[in-house]
């Protein structure tokens, strides 16, 4: 599935042109990048939470070389799937489309 | 921020009523966890991709009594942040 499975979806649901809701869903996803970057956890009920994390440098490898390489500090993005999702994924209900 | 701040956002940018704006939103999260529960790839270019890894089947113990208990193996939500969403985040570029 991809972004474009999604604006069909929403233009389907929704009684806007399809341009439009393209140009929303983008919105939902810049939207959400935006808070991100600002350090805001992002919680969607039913769904998860997006949270910022700050990483300390450490020590990696290259693993084609096998070099130590030192991988910087850095903030990168986790995301915990909700109790809802979780059940869902693990145990797919019957006969689902 | 929450999902129903996020609603808000979208419903401001875009001029929608609340009720457009929450079934926008509804609908791509709806459609995310429908296509993780058929065990498939969502891929957002920019913002990431959702995918379903396995987990093994594990020995656990219940915090409370100390007894051993099987956990079977099961299947996970896993989200892999992309390059856009990465660079912006860490803010260097």
């Amino acid at each position: 599935m991809t972004k474009a499975d999604i604006v069909e979806s929403v233009y389907q649901k929704i009684g806007l042109s399809k341009k439009e809701s393209a140009a929303i869903v983008e919105s939902v996803f810049e939207i959400i990048r935006e808070q991100l970057e600002k350090g805001e956890a992002v919680k969607i009920s039913g769904f998860g939470n997006f949270t910022t994390r700050n990483k300390r440098p450490r020590q990696g490898r290259n693993p084609k070389t096998g070099e130590e390489v030192e991988i910087s500090a850095r903030i990168v993005v986790t995301f915990k799937p909700s109790q809802i999702l979780r059940e869902k994924v693990s145990r797919p209900s019957a006969g689902s489309t | 921020m929450t999902k129903s701040q996020l609603i808000q956002m979208v419903a401001d940018r875009h001029n929608l009523t609340r009720q457009d704006a929450e079934a926008v939103v509804s609908t791509v999260f709806s459609n995310i966890s429908q296509a993780l529960e058929d065990g498939d790839r969502v891929e957002l270019r920019g913002f990431g991709a959702f995918s379903v890894r396995p987990r093994d089947a594990r020995e656990g113990r219940n915090p409370k009594t100390g007894t051993v208990v099987h956990i079977p193996p099961k299947k996970t939500p896993f989200f892999k942040a992309g390059k856009e969403m990465r660079r912006r985040v860490d803010g260097v570029d």
